[in-house]
Parts: structure tokens; C-alpha cells; sequence
């Protein structure tokens, strides 16, 4: 402490009268106090008009010293939370998918990852963020914060109070990076770099920018706190991130077909070992996506974490469980397979579940997730190369409709204090405005990605030659290769 | 001369080298291969669809010895080389015309 002695004490008992003040009418509304005392503490307020302003002078600088501290402390978790998510892309699911490739094809699927870090950060400060979460349109947003106009210290109270709006905008851009970056799965191994760029590019501003808006936007059609028509829960992207990027990535492997050579051709990945590692990393990056959602360093951010580590456990269970029945053994692309299924699931749930319905979510999610991969995928032929639409199209879907059953207001209370949130509170409402974010979503998805696809098919071809397949795509789109053990 | 190349599991490979030293063979040029014979591969699973591996990894010997030692070689190879389960390699002679050290351009037997 820097001040002088007798200031200080004088502060102090400043401090104390400020407490007793503040405490007698929190219990005078629940003991009854004899009538005199309020009169008489009101009599000496009175009496000394200059102690008394000193006083309000004194509760104010306390009531701005609280809110800095929980400041700081949402503030810290929150930017944590961000490099999380950004952690997710590069390098997590850049070797995930990177080592789900072949060999010839690996820097290629790594460096859509890491372009899209780049590209969609500059579209996000140019009008991406306006876009999602400017201005209060069902649809989408404006372009109030074009360029980040008026994006700074200030919190924007309608979607995070107590931390800057910096914060909050590149918290939200690491969820726009991630997004695209997942339809990679899709295309891998046979789409163009200069398509990839540019598909994603439009992709972004015309199916990503919108559903965002709906969805987490303050006026957002599917909004579930700020006025949404058809309030959908999605705590941290369900539907905004894995039911976008899963469908359009299933819309983008029927338009591109098969990889040549599929399904004849063996195709198995070249390094599990990378996608482990890439996996291991997804898992742990997830708490960010999850738990960061949250928007504060919270119990509900605590509830978040637990909701989103049970889910992966038990999809990593669920997942092995099955493929161990049918071909009588637990393989490791199985287990973290299954991991990754269960993170997706639990993402739109993750805020608003209990743990143990956390593991009933993660489990069904680990077994409908193998189902579609190995079953659903060949019965209808199409070449979801990484299954990125097996994964987070299927896992999404159930994701976002299992949270309209297992919802409680006891975790969340969104709707307000005391009222039904889900199912299991007998809301089962829910499930149905569920379902209309799951089909806008899908709807969104397959009509965006189709006609994008047309667009770029026109002006930069979105497949590469066969030949160059056959070569690879790294040698053929970046003039470079990823193991060059002999030299 | 001699030529003796024998295919062997890879597993038996440090034993059979160590055998082959105990005889006095101290050459040899060792390379990592891949092959079968009438041993099926085995299969593998990656999120359901399977692949067939039918070439698996094998250990190639190859070494040029003086007649006398040709059929200890080969006994030795056969004893320490063998678990009695199909895919367990096979041996090949053959006659060798003509041996150079490059070093001092000896020739014949003394150039092994």
C-alpha cells in the first residue's frame, strides 16, 4: 500500500461503514429489526452529507475493482481458450487428416489447414466478424464492424460482458478458421489448391458467416437467448460448425467423385502416428471450443469441460466397443476415431448437460459414428475420403438433437430461472426446435455448397488432372514434398 | 564357388547371422524385402474397409563361400532359420564364375 498512515485508516473505516451500510438492508429484508435502527443510521447519514458522498465515492471504485478482477479472470481463460482452438487446426487436425493420406498427398492436406488460418483471419477482420455477430438481422448480420470498427477494450454486453470485445472476436474467429478447414476431409487428395482457396473463401462468407449469425447473432432466427424465433441450442457449434462443414463436405465428395482408383485400389493411411498425435491434440484443444463457449472462466465452463471430456471417453469406448464385436479387434484409427465423434456430439450439448447424460451422448455417438463410416459410406459408394461427413455430419446431427432431450435447466437455466430447458426437464418442445436448427442448417449447407461449387467448378476447375493425382498432390499443387528421407 | 542367397523371417535373422559367424563366415550382404511364397498375407482394417497385405516383410542373405563350407552354410541356415510354419523363406544356390577384390584385384577363392 502507497498511502500515508493516517489515510489509509481513514479509508478503512470508510470501508467498514460502506459494509455495515450495505449490510442493513440485506438483513432487514430477512430479520425483523426493531424500527429505530434504520431511522437512526439514516439520521447520522444525514448529518454528515460530506462522509456520505466519500462513501458512494468508495462503492463505486469497489464495484469497479470487482468487475476488474472477474475481468481479468474471464479475460486470461478466454484467451487461453483461443489459442486452444486455434491449436485444434494447426496442428491438430492438420495431422489428423495429414496422416489419414496417403504419402504423396500430405503436405498438400496439412497446408489447406494452415492456408485457411491465414485466409479466413484476413476475411474475419475485414467483414467476417461484422458479419456474424454485427447488427441483429435474422439472417445475418451487418457492417457495423467492417474492418473491426469499434471492436476494443469495451465488452459488447449482448454476448460476453465482462471481457474486451477484442477478446470475444478472436475467440469467435478461431471457430471460423476451424470450420472450413473440416470439409478438407472431403476433398482430400484430389481437390485443386486454387479451388480449395477459393471455394472455401465464398464458402465462408455465404454458408458459414450466415448460419453463425443465426445461430449465436443477437436476433438470429434460431437464437436461443437473444430472440430468436426457433430457439436451437448449440452451446459451442453443433450445427454452426460440424452439421455445416459435414454436410457441405458430403455435398463436396458426390460433386468432386472418387478419388481415382476407389474403391479398388488400396488406400490405407500412411502414418497413424500423426493422426494420433493430431487427435490427442484435437481432444485437448476442445476444452477450449467447449468449455471456452462458456464466454467466462465459470462453473459453467467447469460443467462445459466435464460434459466434453466424459463425451470423448465414452465415444472412444462406444466406437471400439463396436468395431471389436465385428472384426474381433480395437484398432487405434478406431479409438481416436471414435474420440473425435464424441467431441463433435457433445459440442452443441456441452453446456447444457450433466456428466453421466455427457457419456450417453458420447456412446451413441461412438456407435452411430462407426456405423456410418464403415456401413452407411460404402452401401451408398461416395468418397468421403477422411469422413468428415460421417464424423461431424452424422455426429453433429445427433449432437444437436440429443441436446434437445438431455438439456437441464440446472446446468443452464437460458430460458430464464425455474423454466424447462430439455427433455429430461419435460420440455420436450425442444427436440423440435432442435430439429428446425438441424434442418436450416443441413438446408443451408447442401444448397450453399452446391452452388459455390458450380461458381468455382467455372472459374478455376475444382479437380485436379488425373495424372496429377496419380503423382500426388504435393509435387503437382506446391512444387514440394513431404519426406525426403533420402537426401 | 558358391553363391548362397537364403530368404528368411526376420525374426530368425539375428540368430541365423550369429550361427553363420560361429562357422566362420564373416561376409555377407543383408537387405531388407518384401515377398511371399505360398504364405498368405493378412488383412487390415481402416474404418472398415479391408486391405489385403500379401507382401510381407522378409530378410535377404547373400554370400559367395569356397566350396567346402557351401553345405555347413546351408545346414547351419537350415537349423537356426527354422520354425516349422509356412513362410519361412527358402534357399538358393548357385555356381559363381568368378570373384575380383577391387581393392588389389585378387581372384578366385582368395578374393572371398
Amino acid at each position: 500500500m502507497k498511502c500515508a498512515g493516517r489515510k489509509c485508516s481513514f479509508s478503512l473505516v470508510l470501508v467498514l461503514l460502506s459494509l455495515a451500510l450495505a449490510a442493513v438492508p440485506l438483513s432487514a429484508q430477512q430479520t425483523p429489526v426493531p424500527a429505530a435502527t434504520p431511522a437512526s443510521a439514516s439520521s447520522t447519514l444525514s448529518t454528515s452529507p460530506e462522509s456520505s458522498k466519500a462513501v458512494e465515492e468508495k462503492l463505486a471504485q469497489l464495484d469497479k475493482d470487482v468487475k476488474a478482477a472477474q475481468s481479468a479472470g474471464d479475460n486470461a481463460w478466454m484467451l487461453v481458450s483461443a489459442a486452444l482452438v486455434l491449436m485444434m487446426t494447426g496442428p491438430g487436425l492438420a495431422l489428423f487428416y495429414g496422416g489419414l493420406v496417403r504419402r504423396k498427398n500430405t503436405l498438400a492436406i496439412m497446408m489447406q489447414s494452415f492456408a485457411l488460418m491465414a485466409l479466413i483471419t484476413v476475411m474475419w477482420a475485414l467483414v467476417g466478424y461484422s458479419l456474424c455477430f454485427g447488427g441483429n438481422g435474422p439472417v445475418i448480420g451487418g457492417f457495423e464492424h467492417a474492418f473491426l470498427r469499434g471492436v476494443g477494450a469495451e465488452p459488447n454486453p449482448d454476448y460476453a460482458g465482462t471481457i474486451p470485445q477484442m477478446t470475444f472476436m478472436v475467440y469467435q474467429l478461431m471457430f471460423a478458421v476451424i470450420t472450413p478447414a473440416l470439409i478438407t476431409g472431403a476433398t482430400a487428395e484430389r481437390m485443386k489448391f486454387s479451388g480449395t482457396v477459393l471455394f472455401m473463401t465464398l464458402w465462408f462468407l455465404v454458408v458459414y458467416a450466415p448460419l453463425a449469425h443465426m445461430v449465436w447473432g443477437k436476433g438470429g432466427l434460431l437464437n436461443a437467448s437473444l430472440g430468436g424465433k426457433f430457439p436451437c441450442l448449440d452451446f459451442a457449434g453443433g450445427t454452426v460448425v460440424h452439421i455445416s462443414s459435414g454436410v457441405s463436405a458430403l455435398v463436396c465428395a458426390l460433386y468432386l467423385g472418387k478419388r481415382t482408383g476407389f474403391p479398388k485400389q488400396p488406400m490405407p493411411p500412411h502414418s497413424l502416428v500423426l493422426s494420433f498425435i493430431g487427435a490427442c491434440l484435437l481432444w485437448v484443444g476442445w476444452f477450449g471450443f467447449n468449455a471456452g463457449s462458456a464466454l467466462a472462466a465459470s462453473s459453467l465452463a467447469s460443467s462445459a469441460f466435464v460434459a466434453t471430456h466424459f463425451g470423448a471417453a465414452a465415444a472412444a469406448f462406444g466406437w471400439s466397443a463396436a468395431e471389436w464385436l465385428k472384426n474381433g479387434r480395437a484398432s487405434a484409427l478406431g479409438a481416436i476415431s471414435g474420440a473425435v465423434a464424441g467431441l463433435v456430439a457433445i459440442t452443441p450439448a456441452a453446456g447444457f448437460v450433466a456428466p453421466i447424460p455427457a457419456l450417453a451422448i458420447g456412446l451413441i455417438a461412438g456407435v452411430v459414428c462407426y456405423w456410418m463410416v464403415t456401413k452407411v459410406k460404402s452401401l451408398f459408394g461416395y468418397d468421403d475420403a477422411l469422413d468428415a461427413f460421417g464424423v461431424h455430419g452424422a455426429g453433429g446431427t445427433i449432437g444437436a438433437l440429443l441436446t434437445g432431450v438431455f438439456a437441464q435447466q440446472v446446468i443452464n437455466p437460458i430460458f430464464g430461472a425455474g423454466k424447462a430447458v430439455g427433455g429430461l426437464d419435460g420440455h420436450w418442445g425442444q427436440v423440435g426446435n432442435q430439429l428446425v436448427g438441424v434442418l436450416i442448417a443441413w438446408g443451408f449447407a447442401l444448397v450453399g455448397t452446391i452452388i459455390l461449387l458450380k461458381i468455382v467448378d467455372l472459374l478455376t476447375g475444382v479437380r485436379v488432372p488425373e495424372e496429377h493425382e496419380v503423382e500426388g498432390l504435393d509435387v503437382t499443387q506446391h512444387g514440394e514434398e513431404a519426406y525426403n528421407l533420402e537426401t | 564357388m558358391m553363391k548362397l542367397e537364403a530368404i528368411i523371417q526376420p525374426s530368425r535373422f539375428e540368430s541365423v547371422k550369429d550361427a553363420l559367424r560361429e562357422i566362420g563366415i564373416e561376409g555377407m550382404t543383408v537387405t531388407e524385402v518384401r515377398g511371399h511364397g505360398r504364405q498368405k498375407g493378412h488383412t487390415e482394417v481402416y474404418r472398415g474397409r479391408e486391405y489385403t497385405v500379401d507382401l510381407l516383410p522378409k530378410i535377404k542373405l547373400e554370400m559367395v563361400l569356397p566350396d567346402t563350407l557351401v553345405n555347413r552354410a546351408v545346414e547351419t541356415i537350415l537349423k537356426t532359420a527354422k520354425t516349422g510354419k509356412i513362410g519361412d523363406g527358402k534357399i538358393f544356390l548357385s555356381r559363381v564364375e568368378e570373384a575380383i577384390r577391387i581393392r588389389n584385384e585378387e581372384r578366385g577363392e582368395n578374393a572371398l
